[in-house]
């Protein structure tokens, strides 16, 4: 790593190591490595109160779903009814696959028992006695270094019966998928993981009631899990005092592309691409911002207008779009805006679980039109088209693939319409002349 | 049933449904048709028989769940399974150039295996490793920041029958062998579980942090839980004005453990 040109100390106040911090320490994925560095002291903790003192407690620090939807997880752990008799389920999404989003990988891989630890405070909450990671497919490295903490981690006595005297108890089960990335989608994991196609489900009813073998279930991504533990070391005030009023805590941001040190900065929410960009060394040389996404490809693009936007919840929303999974991928003027598109657009048609019509048709439909453009054969009439498209998915579809599908393409036509038009007019080389595309779905 | 499917097979699946709660075997669909594909290569008609016959459904059920998936091959695949990710970033940055320098390699486009059946090619969507863009895989163990050489390095390698090195993960096992850990089974491979170290850019963020003496003050775990009935006015709601926000406070980020305490 080079360290290049020295980090403003604005942009280094933003740094909050929490979460990542146990990444620099070898070995932490041991459990032994692990317990030396505070690990399991919150689950005592934790045991030792009430587990409606828990939810209150994730509550007050104001803690948000971090897989992209921003919903507050205290909430969600509180609409689990309970004394009802049922068996009650807590599932981690660790799907991780929206495109630019690095982030829950790295986690598991480099310190996998703080999210077993996070999933049997947050089972004793919301007293559910069975516990799933979904971790997907192509994940075999994080899956090893999983199935190897749960391991040590029954062996210990943090899993299984009896939990340190405490009389809970808690089974948990890693579960590969198979390479579908709609099954990040909550419902469609709940599907996969009952042994169905993934393909989301209607709701209501949500799986806070009717979710996993239709029993009360909370999905949580990776990062939320893992950020319960220290609140319960260190108090919901303590969180408070990272990122803003109203999107608490610290977040794991994946800075990638044209820049000179991509890679996973921990920040206060609501840093801004200015402070990243300078975080990450900079822009390369002879590379000048030209588009990126806050949150992964399903967060419609930004601008460099909007570098000191703050990335947090809401100021992602009042900007047009979304804080989603604060994948920030950096594009730059050597980088082609409307072959970036076209490439997300055929990542969605091949992902549309085929479930519903807008998403099935408007992916396929869109990705034509886009491709069309790119040959040099598109009209101006491609672009009414597309927008068309796009207002057929966005609200309209079964489920947040759709609206996704549909970012791309607006943001994109939204600031870069020219970059459209060059093609369109014949200004623009055709991008492709053989009629061949790398990477196509054919 | 062919005799592929074992007794030891169906005691592995029937171990694979005992994880899930009774009456809930279905679960066990996803794991079995990774079994089934560790023993033949792919899924076969007969892998998806033995997965209705296991869990009493029909197979037109479990054939509409395999097709699903992409990573449940319909084709009998090579040893090496060989990933290159063409999604946006990686494909900008270089994953195009590689992915067509690799079609040229073998003669084999995607979801193709050479002729001498060792090496399956195909183009990924995001592998979820974006900071070490362009990546690919090979068995999904990830080759970091390849371009197009590389990526004829690494495969060229295979195809004479060596095992690369993968950038952060253990040595590469065959597609069967990681078809079984897919299935739920441990890496049992003497020391894997903990071959590979992260690279520079899972660390940067912790990289500046220790450079600068970066952390977050004010963190003390014995810090009390309050009472659901404290409604959020309770110890552990209140510290003390003294705390600023995050910023320097000259402590080093990371915990270094005490040195010669065990053995890496």
């Amino acid at each position: 790593m080079s360290f290049g040109s020295e980090p403003s100390k604005k942009a280094l106040a933003q740094l909050t190591p929490v979460l990542t911090k146990r990444w620099l320490s070898p070995d932490a994925w041991k459990l032994s490595v692990y317990e030396r560095l505070d690990g399991y002291t919150a689950l005592r903790k934790a045991l030792d109160v009430a587990p409606d003192d828990l939810i209150q407690l994730i509550k007050d620090s104001g803690l948000r779903g971090r897989g992209g939807a921003g919903f507050p997880t205290g909430m969600k752990w509180g609409f689990i009814p309970q004394n009802d008799g049922k068996d009650h389920y807590l599932v981690v999404n660790a799907d991780e696959g929206e495109p630019g989003t690095c982030k829950d990988l790295p986690l598991m891989m480099s310190d996998p028992h703080s999210l077993v630890e996070g999933i049997i405070i947050g089972s004793y909450a919301i007293r559910a006695n069975y516990a799933v990671i979904y971790v997907r497919g192509e994940a075999v490295h994080a899956a090893r270094r999983l199935r190897s903490a749960v391991r040590e981690a029954y062996a210990r006595g943090y899993l299984g019966r009896n939990i340190l005297g405490s009389k809970f108890s808690l089974n948990l089960v890693v579960h590969s998928g198979a390479g579908a990335y709609i099954c990040g989608e909550e419902t469609a994991l709940l599907d996969s993981l009952e042994g169905y196609r993934g393909q989301p489900r209607l709701r209501p009813p949500f799986p806070a009631t009717h979710g996993l073998y239709a029993g009360p279930t909370v999905v949580n991504n990776v990062e939320t899990i893992c950020s319960v533990p220290y609140i319960v070391l260190g108090g919901a005030a303590w969180w408070k005092t990272m990122g803003t009023e109203k999107s608490p805590g610290p977040k794991i941001y994946s800075i990638s592309g044209r820049v000179n040190n991509p890679g996973q900065y921990e920040c206060s929410l609501g840093t801004t691409l200015r402070e990243l960009i300078d975080l990450a060394g900079g822009m390369q040389d002879s590379h000048r911002l030209k588009f990126w996404t806050p949150g992964g490809s399903s967060t419609p693009m930004l601008t460099d207008e909007h570098l000191d936007v703050p990335l947090d919840f809401e100021a992602m929303m009042a900007a047009g779009t979304m804080l989603g999974t604060t994948a920030v991928q950096v594009f730059s003027n050597a980088d082609d805006v409307v072959y970036a598109t076209y490439r997300w657009i055929e990542f969605y048609h091949h992902e549309s679980c085929g479930k519903c019509t807008p998403c099935r048709e408007g992916t396929y439909w869109m990705s034509h039109t886009l491709r069309r453009i790119l040959s040099g054969a598109g009209t101006p009439a491609d672009l009414d088209t597309l927008l068309d498209n796009s207002d057929n998915l966005l609200g309209r579809s079964f489920c947040a693939l759709g609206d996704g599908a549909a970012s791309p393409v607006q943001s994109s036509i939204k600031y870069f319409k020219q970059d459209y038009l060059d093609y369109i007019s014949g200004r623009k080389r055709p991008y492709f002349t053989a009629g061949e595309l790398v990477g196509a779905h054919r | 049933m062919t005799v592929t499917f074992t007794d030891e097979t169906r005691a592995r699946a029937r171990e694979i449904m005992a994880r899930y709660p009774a009456g809930r075997e279905r679960s066990a669909l996803l794991p079995m048709l990774h079994l089934v594909q560790g023993q033949q290569g792919y899924v076969s008609p007969e892998g998806m028989a033995f997965c209705a016959d296991m869990l009493g459904l029909t197979r037109a059920q479990v054939a509409a769940v395999a097709t699903f998936y992409t990573m449940y091959k319909r084709r009998p695949t090579g040893n090496w399974l060989v990933s290159v990710c063409t999604n946006t970033m990686c494909g900008v940055l270089g994953g195009d150039r590689a992915f067509a320098a690799l079609t040229e390699l073998l003669g084999v486009g995607h979801d193709e295996t050479t002729g001498d059946g060792t090496i399956t090619l195909e183009h990924a969507e995001c592998l979820a490793a974006c900071d070490y863009a362009p990546v690919m895989t090979v068995n999904y163990e990830f080759f970091d920041r390849i371009d197009a050489e590389r990526a004829v390095e690494v495969v060229s390698q295979l195809r004479a029958g060596e095992r690369p090195i993968p950038t952060r993960g253990p040595r590469l096992c065959t597609l069967k062998e990681v078809s079984a850990q897919l299935a739920g089974w441990a890496d049992d491979r003497p020391g894997a579980v903990g071959e590979g170290l992260p690279g520079e850019p899972t660390v940067a963020g912790n990289r500046l942090a220790e450079r600068y003496g970066v952390s977050v003050p004010g963190f003390d775990p014995t810090t009390p839980i309050g009472r659901r009935d404290d409604k959020g006015q309770g110890p552990g709601n209140t510290i003390p004005a003294t705390i600023k926000p995050p910023a320097s406070d000259g402590k080093p980020a990371g915990d270094r453990p005490p040195a010669a305490k065990e053995a890496p």
